[in-house]
């Protein structure tokens, strides 16, 4: 077996962050490879990397493809040479037809003018060949997600594609759709094609993967041979999340007081696809003085959970009651579940949380304008010293509160967006993901904040991909997978093995 | 003692270079409508600033700042309105034919078309705020429907004239209350006061922002604008009043802008407003009524572009099918010109007012020179691109 792809030494740097470090990777020909890792572990940079979205020169190391060093400039060089990726997010053009998101861009045509005949003749071939029965002329929008990736697919073998990178492809589709897909990969890799699997599901890779990478924190974990056993299910998830846990969490005596809120038989609906359920049944409590994790992988449904219970911001035919110290409260709108003492820290701060153009002032002020005003009329004075004062409280870096919060590093204005919600003056605070693509010296003091927060008496409900996160801040862990709550773990008995385990037995089921 | 002066001084001039430079935009369009207005004051000999032609010019373009002050709100939340001329000509003719057809009493003729202009905007913004069909469209629909139903309500054919009341509305004058006559003391007493007003008020905001450390602009700087701000008003109240005085409309529009000037710098509507053109969902999750507020503002400018409506009608003392045809050209280039962003959540209504001069000024210039309509709508066009490339480019420079 010669090595199809050598990847060494490559390191990769951000401002303000190290984004891989040092990595290799090595890809046989004709194997599948799995590449395995937590959210943020440097799977996606490295097949950017890979593929010449970040081109040569903006990192350290060298490629070697087909035993030559290559030096891509985009990713038109890497799929000259038969590279091609597939995205986990699907780019294709849902008005187009399938033949024409075929050959999109690599159309096949003499001096601009389409040969439509022999498209659909080659299209037809395509998609014979992925087992897809439709007929080529209709669009894409028409399918459902699992086959839309056969397009993809077909569109990547138009290419004569050598190594094909599947970017977690079965995480949106369902049982028999995923097992075609990877019933697929084994058919490529009779035939010759080398592919590379980046999953979280181990029991795919169980399935197909020939070797396994792990990714941590941007390095190379480990490479070996996956025997398709339990024992190096095992390993993986050892190597993936296996790190020291020393001091990276301030301390924190919990004080714990009587239930704040209990949310009880949650059920939310996709509110576009009828008939897929995003949240099953989920009942969980959070008391006063406590912080309270969700964990669960990307897609899992925590942030959806989150929204739909911070008035209905997500989904269709939301059923389950809601109740805050015993009461049931009205959740029904964003004013409404404001109102009740709910906050909601987004996930996305820059798309949902923030309004990056105005000052952290007006940020800080927004969600609360009823409290620095009268009869409608803003107090600018006692608006001012409002933001003064949670720049202060939260240490927010900046010159000034009239500072646009564009301009801020993304610790701070995760800082102006917890001082938004904390201006409310909330009994329970929804974190989702709070600390997500921030520095660790930033980082620290958002865990500072939390601590702060829970010995204020308020409830928190921290949702993050992170695990050590978790179990550094959380009293009592909820595991979600698939919508659904795997179960609780109270603080002694949580662990990074545990938790992925529960997870991965619900994918199992699921 | 000498030394620590000489380095405030030095700072001083310092912060005054570089407070010119990031408010720029702001400055820029002011100083760009006092060099048009002075260039045209030139090249007319002087027929620009004649009284009989600033009351002139006032009166043709305060329809279109009454609908900019509209219009200003919904593009800062993120929207359009392209059908404000055909309401406003809808509004004239519904007017024409209650007055003239019907009889009507003025005063209930005004207040049965200022809420049909609401209840247009409503049903517009209806559409977009709730049901989230893009603005353009249905306004470009709305403009198309309340062409035809001009034509339809007036038959084609023009309606007049109106009554002397009526007619008031536009062409009235605030009569001299001290007795003189000419020139008008009235008007020249009120605008001293407007004058003073607005000194007062910037010199109570800049102590409040001084005693709070907020930097604001270098005294230079706010000593020059107010004092120019201030000089202008006098002067222009005293060109007035040696002509007939100040028109009704003068007042009407002033006291708007004031309004709207109020509303969107120091209440919460104001305030939401701004946020939901800057980040929608954000305000949405920050508990912000997105829908009810869009819906509001389209209210308001439908209501507005009625009142607009109803002026033009009683400037011309009859009402047209061709009343109000691209108006709201005029009056979304006038947001424009004076600043306001094209995906919202930035503009301000004194840049809206300046923009909306800036071109009645151009306007009422190139007609003395007799310059042609066809050069006129070229130069028009390109001092909207102009100020456009101007913003974008400042925007990118300050990235």
């Amino acid at each position: 077996m010669t090595a199809l792809l050598e990847m060494r030494g490559i390191t990769k740097t951000f401002p303000g962050v190290r984004a891989l470090d040092n990595v290799n990777l090595t890809v046989s020909r004709g194997e599948i490879h799995a590449i395995c890792g937590e959210n943020g572990a440097g799977k996606s940079t490295l097949m950017k990397v890979l593929s010449g979205v970040y081109p040569h020169g903006s990192y350290e190391g060298e490629i070697l493809y087909d035993g030559q060093p290559v030096a891509f400039r985009g990713i038109s060089d890497s799929e000259a040479k038969g590279i091609i990726i597939i995205h986990q997010e699907l780019a294709l053009v849902p008005l187009l037809s399938i033949a024409e998101n075929i050959f999109l861009g690599n159309e096949i045509a003499t001096a601009g003018v389409i040969d439509w005949a022999d498209s659909y003749v080659r299209a037809t071939e395509l998609l014979r060949k992925v087992g897809l029965v439709e007929a080529p002329g209709i669009p894409v929008g028409k399918l459902g997600v699992g086959k839309q990736q056969l397009v993809e697919i077909a569109k990547a073998l138009s290419k004569e594609v050598k190594l094909l990178i599947l970017d977690e492809p079965t995480a949106s589709l369902q049982e028999n759709d995923s097992q075609a897909l990877l019933d697929l990969l084994l058919e490529f890799r009779a035939q010759g094609i080398t592919s590379i699997l980046i999953s979280h599901k181990l029991n795919e890779i169980r399935r197909v993967a020939d070797n396994v990478t792990v990714l941590r924190d941007g390095a190379t974990v480990s490479t070996f041979a996956c025997e398709r056993g339990a024992i190096a299910e095992d390993r993986i998830i050892r190597d993936m999340v296996g790190r020291d846990m020393a001091h990276r969490y301030p301390d924190r005596d919990a004080e714990i007081g009587e239930t704040l809120l209990e949310v009880e038989h949650w059920n939310v609906w996709h509110p576009e696809q009828v008939g897929r359920q995003m949240i099953r049944d989920v009942s969980l409590r959070v008391r006063a003085g406590e912080v309270v994790g969700i964990a669960g992988l990307m897609g899992s449904g925590r942030t959806e959970f989150a929204m739909s219970l911070f008035g209905r911001s997500y989904g269709r035919e939301i059923s389950g009651t809601a109740r805050l110290r015993g009461k049931e409260i009205d959740v029904s709108t964003v004013q409404a579940a404001i109102a009740s003492g709910l906050a909601y820290v987004t996930e996305d701060r820059k798309s949902l949380g923030l309004i990056l153009e105005e000052t952290i002032l007006r940020n800080t002020t927004l969600a609360a304008l009823e409290r620095v005003s009268k009869r409608s009329v803003l107090d600018t004075a006692s608006e001012r010293q409002v933001a003064e004062d949670y720049r202060r409280a939260l240490r927010i870096r900046t010159p000034s509160v009239f500072q646009k919060v564009m301009n801020l590093s993304g610790g701070n204005q995760q800082k102006v967006v917890l001082a938004k919600w904390l201006f409310t003056d909330p009994e329970v605070l929804i974190l989702d993901e709070p600390t997500r693509g921030i520095d660790v010296g930033a980082k620290y003091e958002i865990y500072n904040i939390i601590n702060e927060l829970a010995a204020q008496r308020r409830g928190v409900i921290m949702i993050s991909s992170e695990m050590p996160e978790l179990l550094g801040m959380c009293d009592r862990i909820y595991v979600m997978c698939e919508g659904a709550l795997m179960g609780e773990l109270g603080k002694t008995e949580a662990s990074q093995e545990r938790i992925m385990s529960m997870i991965v037995q619900g994918r199992q089921e699921g | 003692m000498s030394h620590a002066k000489t380095n405030t001084e030095a700072a001083e001039s310092a912060t005054l270079g570089s407070h010119l430079k990031t408010h720029l935009r702001e400055y820029g369009i002011l100083i760009a409508l006092v060099l048009i207005m002075a260039f045209f004051q030139v090249v007319t000999d002087g027929t620009l600033l004649r009284p009989v032609n600033l009351t002139n010019l006032f009166l043709q373009n305060s329809y279109i700042i009454i609908m900019a002050l509209g219009m200003l709100l919904v593009i800062v939340a993120g929207h359009i309105d392209l059908s404000v001329g055909s309401v406003s000509g809808f509004i004239g003719g519904l007017a024409a034919v209650m007055l003239v057809q019907w009889g009507l009493p003025v005063v209930l003729v005004i207040a049965i078309c200022l809420v049909c202009g609401a209840a247009i905007g409503a049903a517009q913004g209806y559409w977009v705020a709730y049901w989230r069909i893009p603005s353009f469209i249905v306004t470009l629909a709305g403009m198309l429907v309340f062409r035809g139903l001009t034509l339809w309500l007036l038959a084609g054919q023009s309606v007049g004239p109106f009554p002397k009341a009526f007619q008031l509305l536009s062409t009235g004058f605030v009569p001299d209350l001290f007795g003189v006559g000419k020139p008008n003391v009235t008007a020249i007493v009120l605008g001293v006061l407007a004058a003073a007003t607005i000194v007062w008020l910037s010199a109570r905001a800049r102590a409040r922002h001084v005693r709070f450390g907020i930097e604001g602009e270098p005294f230079t700087i706010f000593a020059v604008k107010n004092a120019l701000v201030a000089l202008a008003i006098v002067y222009i109240a005293w060109l007035l009043a040696t002509y007939r005085g100040l028109p009704n409309v003068l007042i009407t529009m002033s006291v708007l802008i004031a309004a709207y000037t109020f509303l969107t710098n120091s209440t919460t509507i104001g305030r939401r407003i701004y946020a939901i053109g800057g980040n929608e969902k954000a305000a949405k999750l920050s508990g912000i009524n997105t829908e009810r507020l869009v819906f509001l503002t389209f209210c308001n400018m439908g209501a507005l572009a009625a009142l607009a409506g109803l002026i033009f009608a009683a400037r011309l003392n009859t009402a047209t099918p061709k009343a109000g045809v691209s108006f709201e050209l005029d009056v979304i280039a006038a947001c424009f010109i004076g600043g306001a962003s094209m995906s919202g959540g930035a503009g301000k209504i004194v840049g809206a007012v300046v923009g909306a001069f800036i071109m009645g000024v151009m306007n009422n210039g190139m007609s003395i020179l007799g310059i042609g309509i066809d050069y006129q709508q070229v130069i028009k066009g390109l001092v909207l691109l102009a100020a456009v490339i101007f913003d974008v480019y400042n925007r990118s420079k300050q990235g």
